[in-house]
């Protein structure tokens, strides 16, 4: 008898629930992603669907990742596909190029790319240039990640942006995701993408959750590499970032919006190739170009992006020079008070975009 | 030096003779089939036991060996001619004199084995099978060159053969990458990666050791160890010059590298132990080049001319394959001369087209920079200069 009242109560539950659903309708809440979890979930998916695909770096595998960025992959993949290598940074990006020369596909992770330096030779000379040397004959199919640029605090051998050095090389292909989306789609693509390409992540952006839009959460998410997006549109002055700073620039888009200046900012997410027709249709459409980086002012993406200004058709449709916001021309203090000067603030970059403008 | 040279004058001469045993008359009658010979052992390092002190040569083999170490002879000096005569430019590194590391190490693995070398690779990439004409016409920067005039000396790829490569040591970390994609796959198929004696300085080599050996990768680290680091001798530039031990938890062989046949048999037995699952394993190649470290570098100012000298008239790795020959019944020594007039006339012919081919056509500027790419524009000198890039 409490068996057949059990059985019939569930799909009366079931169905006064509905009717409840009905009346009190609300939004489903929308899916918050970290851009940590986000990298996690394009790695996770890409090792699930090619068993050529593996990680090594410092502290992938038992550790979960230095930042937890890799975190659950060993316990899923084991020890074949996500490797913990020794302090070995020379070594084991030389090991990875080798191996995608053999017929993997690696994701060599560098703890911070700052660590970089002590492989940059196998990241370039081995990697970048090796297709052309080879006339095609050999292809090295890696991706280089980890975090790029200032964290908080860690001081000068720390702190420095790598995306002029490695977007300066013929070869590579160099992407900087700022927020979650960017995240999972550029790292599904590098994987995916037959050349050595660079993913320069920001530690202080793991843990900053966004909102995961429907398409994002599907397995064949991919995002472009060499495409720019426009993630809001203005009409005044065009304001190019890459990374943490385009957070910074919509937020001063906003305090500037109430001002009535309304500012089109552009998230790079690939620095090599650099997407200049998506900045010059901008630029003819505002008349005016500030670029904001976290890294040194002198031969870096801003630099690029107003000497090619310069060349091309959206020079004339200027009003006013370009202008670079970037990081200070310093080694990175540690003192909280001269850290926090050393890098674009977005008080910073509304400074710079009203003297553009001339207000 | 002297202790050296003089070690290996003795062991030269005894070990043309062959055993008399073996020796089996052929169908032809004239020459034996094979001929066993004394090889010079080698010294062990953590191994118990190492290849065998014999080797069976057949005149097939014989004739193979001879042929192609005097193809490779003959390329090298061809490539010394053609650099004096200009057709070459920029760096070009010979490995004349150390033709028996080339062969002997290509017939002790299989051809879907890996090899991967410095920029001193011309021999390397011919006895990986990539021909004599395309390699010379790589050197002279013509479109029908293995690598269609991109790479240059340095850079020439083949199938299973990895270059080729600049930068000093960068090569053994990448060798070991290579291993470990072996590996992984499962296919036993087993990496060569080769550094000189210079460049088993390099940190990246230790490094390369490390993982190699925690990780059991199928390597075969080969040093050729030709006593000079461009100008600089070893033991100027190397705490300890005995690199076979220098793989330190890594065991390793000191391997005769004028003889093929001892490099033969010493890969045959790294090659072994590494498809076995032990682990990486170091094999010393002693050998020496007769040019300088490149055609920018005459080579006497840091050794004598008698040293060069002596190597040639005493330990060249040709002349002891073809005593040999002629001691053990394998070839006469007239086929052995047709063999001579052959190779010469294949290598002049490949040196008419490398010095006749055209040079690649400009738009070859921007192509295979991106793999799997749709075309895009390469900015060339000046903005106004674009060229297409394509796959």
């Amino acid at each position: 008898m409490a068996v057949v009242s059990a059985l019939v109560r569930r799909p009366l539950e079931q169905v006064s629930g509905l009717l409840r659903r009905r009346f009190h309708r609300t939004a489903p809440a929308a899916l918050q992603v970290t851009v940590r979890d986000a990298i996690n979930q394009g790695m996770d998916e890409e090792l699930e669907r090619d068993e050529k695909v593996f990680l090594l770096g410092e502290e992938v595998a038992q550790y979960d990742g230095a930042y937890k960025v890799s975190r659950g992959l060993w316990k899923k993949y084991g020890d074949k596909r996500i490797i913990d290598t020794p302090i070995s940074e020379m070594g084991f990006a030389g090991i990875a190029v080798g191996a995608a020369m053999a017929g993997l596909r690696p994701i060599c992770e560098f703890m911070t790319f700052n660590f970089s330096m002590q492989a940059i030779d196998q990241v370039i000379n081995s990697a970048a240039k090796t297709y052309y040397m080879s006339a095609g004959l050999q292809s090295v199919p890696i991706v280089f990640r980890g975090p790029n640029g200032a964290s908080a605090g860690v001081a000068a051998q720390h702190s420095q942006c790598f995306a002029a050095w490695y977007g300066h090389c013929p070869g590579l292909k160099v992407v900087s995701p700022w927020n979650a989306e960017d995240a999972k789609g550029l790292i599904k693509s590098a994987i995916r993408d037959n050349n050595p390409v660079v993913m320069l992540e920001n530690e202080l952006m793991y843990g900053v959750a966004f909102e995961f839009p429907p398409e994002a959460q599907s397995k064949d998410f991919l995002i472009p590499i060499g495409k720019a997006k426009i993630e809001r549109q203005g009409t005044h002055i065009t304001v190019v970032a890459h990374s943490r700073p385009v957070g910074h620039c919509l937020e001063a888009a906003t305090v500037l919006s109430k001002e009535g200046i309304e500012c089109e900012v552009i998230n790079l997410r690939t620095i090599r190739p650099m997407d200049v027709e998506t900045i010059e249709a901008s630029v003819m459409k505002t008349n005016h170009l500030v670029t904001v980086e976290g890294g040194w002012p002198q031969f870096g993406v801003g630099a690029e992006i107003c000497a090619r200004i310069m060349e091309g058709p959206a020079f004339n449709f200027l009003d006013a020079p370009a202008v670079r916001v970037t990081g200070a021309d310093v080694p990175m203090p540690y003192a909280k008070i001269l850290e926090d000067n050393s890098v674009p603030q977005v008080k910073d970059i509304i400074f710079a975009i009203k003297k553009t403008l001339n207000i | 030096m002297r202790k050296m040279l003089a070690a290996a004058v003795s062991r030269v001469l005894p070990r043309v003779a062959p055993k008399p045993a073996s020796r089996m008359l052929g169908a032809a009658g004239t020459f034996a089939d094979n001929a066993t010979f004394d090889i010079k052992p080698c010294e062990l390092y953590r191994l118990e036991e190492g290849p065998p002190a014999t080797a069976v040569l057949t005149r097939e083999e014989g004739l193979k060996y001879y042929k192609t170490m005097q193809m490779v002879r003959r390329m090298e000096l061809k490539a010394d001619q053609l650099y004096k005569q200009k057709f070459i430019r920029g760096f070009c590194h010979l490995c004349d004199g150390q033709e028996a590391c080339c062969v002997g190490l290509e017939a002790g693995i299989n051809p879907t084995d890996h090899v991967i070398t410095s920029y001193r690779a011309h021999g390397l990439c011919y006895t990986r099978g990539v021909s004599v004409r395309s390699i010379l016409t790589e050197l002279t920067g013509r479109r029908g060159g293995c690598v269609k005039g991109k790479g240059g000396s340095m850079h020439m790829y083949g199938k299973y053969f990895y270059g080729g490569n600049g930068i000093v040591g960068s090569q053994t970390p990448i060798g070991a990458g290579i291993a470990l994609a072996c590996k992984y796959k499962g296919n036993s198929e087993i990496s060569l990666t080769l550094y000189g004696d210079g460049a088993a300085n390099q940190g990246q080599v230790a490094e390369a050791f490390n993982m190699a050996s925690l990780w059991k990768l199928p390597c075969v680290f080969i040093c050729e160890n030709n006593l000079y680091g461009m100008g600089t001798a070893t033991d100027r530039a190397a705490a300890s010059t005995e690199y076979y031990k220098r793989g330190h938890f890594i065991p390793g062989l000191k391997v005769d590298g004028m003889d093929v046949l001892c490099v033969r048999e010493a890969t045959k037995f790294a090659a072994d132990h590494c498809r076995s699952g032990k682990g990486p394993i170091v094999m010393e190649l002693q050998t020496y080049r007769y040019h300088g470290h490149s055609m920018s570098d005459p080579g006497v100012s840091y050794r004598t001319r008698e040293e060069v000298q002596t190597m040639r008239s005493k330990h060249d790795p040709i002349m002891l394959l073809k005593d040999r020959m002629l001691a053990g019944k394998l070839a006469s020594a007239d086929e052995l001369k047709d063999i001579d007039a052959d190779v010469k006339k294949e290598i002049e012919d490949a040196a008419q087209f490398a010095t006749t081919d055209q040079e690649p056509p400009l738009e070859e500027i921007a192509h295979h920079i991106y793999k799997d790419n749709p075309p895009f524009e390469v900015r060339g000198a000046n903005p106004w200069i674009k060229f297409k890039s394509v796959s």
